[in-house]
């Protein structure tokens, strides 16, 4: 009973203490960073000498990553929810196949991301292209894929086995069940896929160092190099006027603030359509 | 032996049922299925007779819910399941022909231990297999949809919500939704494999009735644990113990006189 007791209050303990850890980095990011937080960061692109304390805002950066985190995650999508369903539906009689994969996408999972980076850069040099938004996006593609494929997956192996066999037995052929009910009952966890995704990407700072690039400009064009919230954040920490490392904070606000709304709207999505999912 | 399980009257009905034995819909011939050095079914020759409730019964870990996979090829699914044999439906070998699988597998509805209704309203689901089926007509899936619920008599308890999702009926109302699906593609043969082990008595009475009832347009093979199930339902009984059909016949054949001592420790065991 005693042991029972101890064990509940150190799980509460730990639990408790990283949805504290959580509070905290939000609150040091406010505290620090509101006072800087302006209109003009959000909606202006930086005029000269912004990094020195000058006029303007990171709109470039806002802009940035967001076509680039949007851009990588629908590329990734296409990639990752076919290959999802393909690993469940089609493999299905190929366990060992099945786990094959699955051990190379969990290690492309745990590649660091400034190996993509490099990978990036390489690729990049190879077709002789410039750092831009579309070398970006094929980069942070690149890194969110295997997310997007096992967190599908690992909510595509709850589904049980029966379901799967109801439709077949219905005479679907194996495609469309994956499509119209392996995907229609994972579609929540199609989502948190989504959404850890998009959040890795737009999170990401090193994968963009090299492929991306960094610039003033809000790119028109694919080829066109883009600034990144993450790099905004990093070049502005660095300096050495105090002026400018709490716009650093700021901008930290705006990227969590864009994050958290994509995963609100995510939830509310997901929740509207898994209404017809069996429990 | 314990007392009778049938009553006389039940066993002279049984009689004149049997004197009229109607033409087999599924015929299987040495069927084996291994898995890996596991012999799973072991040469299993049967007829299923066409309009009849013919129950398989026998131990857990017999073969018989994978006898039912065999029948519309579920077994595909695992590769580790080596079967050979042939089974045929309408003289055509489903195990060695090559018409297409779901044709196949729409021949045949499949009602599983644990309902599981399509992530998809109750319309869509008993509508799903007819639109596989390339129905397009509107009005011939909503009147079949119709058709179908009100044979399981769930019509009047979901029509005012069909497009409610068919995750929200109770387990029960689950069971027959999935049998109205399964019906709605017209298939001549229903393997049921437990369908009523996981429902309470009201509902697995309901099933039961319309068993009783559809048995007039269908061919069905229950797998069953529940003897008493079996004596009210069975027109004809298969036991299986280990991979084998043990013994084979009418229910006061199988129940009254059990020819192996197998099958009588079972219904020992079972009573």
């Amino acid at each position: 009973m005693l042991e029972e007791k101890f064990f509940i209050r150190l799980s509460a303990l730990f639990t408790y203490s990283l949805i504290a850890v959580l509070a905290f980095i939000i609150i040091v990011i406010f505290y620090k960073g509101f006072a800087a937080l302006n209109w003009d960061m959000v909606f202006k692109t930086p005029r000269g000498g912004y990094y020195y304390g000058g006029e303007g805002g990171v709109l470039n950066a806002i802009t940035g990553s967001l076509y680039i985190s949007i851009g990588a995650t629908l590329i990734a999508v296409l990639i990752g929810m076919p290959a999802a369903l393909y690993l469940n539906v089609q493999l299905i009689r190929y366990r060992r196949t099945q786990n094959t994969i699955r051990y190379f996408l969990d290690a492309l999972w745990g590649i660091p991301s400034i190996v993509y980076g490099a990978f990036g850069f390489t690729l990049m040099l190879f077709f002789g292209m410039n750092a831009s938004l579309l070398a970006g996006i094929i980069t942070v593609a690149l890194l969110i894929s295997p997310i997007m494929v096992r967190t599908f997956d690992e909510v595509l192996c709850t589904i049980p086995k029966g379901m799967h066999e109801a439709s077949l037995a219905l005479g679907s052929t194996r495609t469309e069940t994956a499509f119209r009910i392996m995907f229609k009952q994972g579609f929540p966890g199609f989502i948190t896929a989504v959404l850890l995704s998009f959040g890795r990407g737009i999170g990401d700072a090193a994968s963009v160092l090299f492929t991306a690039g960094y610039t003033d400009n809000i790119p028109v064009t694919l080829d066109e190099p883009a600034a990144t919230l993450p790099l905004a954040i990093f070049f502005q920490l660095g300096s050495p006027i105090p002026e400018v490392r709490d716009r650093a904070f700021a901008a930290s606000i705006i990227l969590t603030i864009i994050i958290l709304f994509i995963s609100i709207g995510a939830r509310l999505l997901s929740k509207r359509y898994s209404k017809t999912n069996l429990k | 032996m314990g007392k009778p399980y049938i009553s006389t009257n039940s066993i002279e009905q049984l009689r004149i049922l049997r004197a009229t034995e109607p033409e087999a819909v599924l015929r299987v011939k040495n069927l084996n299925v291994k898995a890996g050095d596991h012999h799973i079914l072991k040469n299993i020759n049967l007829e299923i007779p066409k309009n009849r409730i013919t129950v398989l019964l026998g131990p857990s870990g017999c073969g018989k819910t994978t006898l039912l996979k065999c029948l519309n090829k579920l077994t595909d699914l695992y590769r580790e399941l080596k079967v050979s044999g042939n089974i045929y439906i309408d003289n055509d070998d489903i195990l060695n022909t090559t018409a297409s699988i779901p044709d196949i597998r729409q021949k045949m509805g499949l009602l599983s231990q644990r309902p599981y209704p399509l992530p998809i309203s109750i319309y869509k689901n008993v509508a799903y297999g007819l639109k596989l089926k390339g129905v397009r007509d509107k009005k011939l899936i909503a009147f079949s949809v119709e058709k179908h619920l009100r044979e399981v008599g769930l019509w009047e308890e979901v029509k005012n919500r069909l497009n409610s999702p068919a995750s929200s009926l109770s387990i029960g109302q689950q069971q027959r939704l999935c049998l109205a699906r399964g019906l709605a593609v017209k298939p001549s043969i229903i393997l049921a494999d437990e369908p009523t082990s996981a429902l309470d008595p009201t509902s697995s009475k309901i099933i039961e009735n319309l068993f009783r009832d559809i048995k007039k347009h269908y061919t069905i093979i229950l797998v069953t644990h529940v003897l008493r199930q079996a004596i009210r339902l069975a027109d004809h009984v298969i036991f299986m113990d280990d991979g084998e059909i043990i013994e084979e016949g009418s229910p006061v054949e199988l129940f009254e006189n059990a020819s192996t001592d197998k099958l009588r420790a079972y219904l020992v065991d079972g009573n």
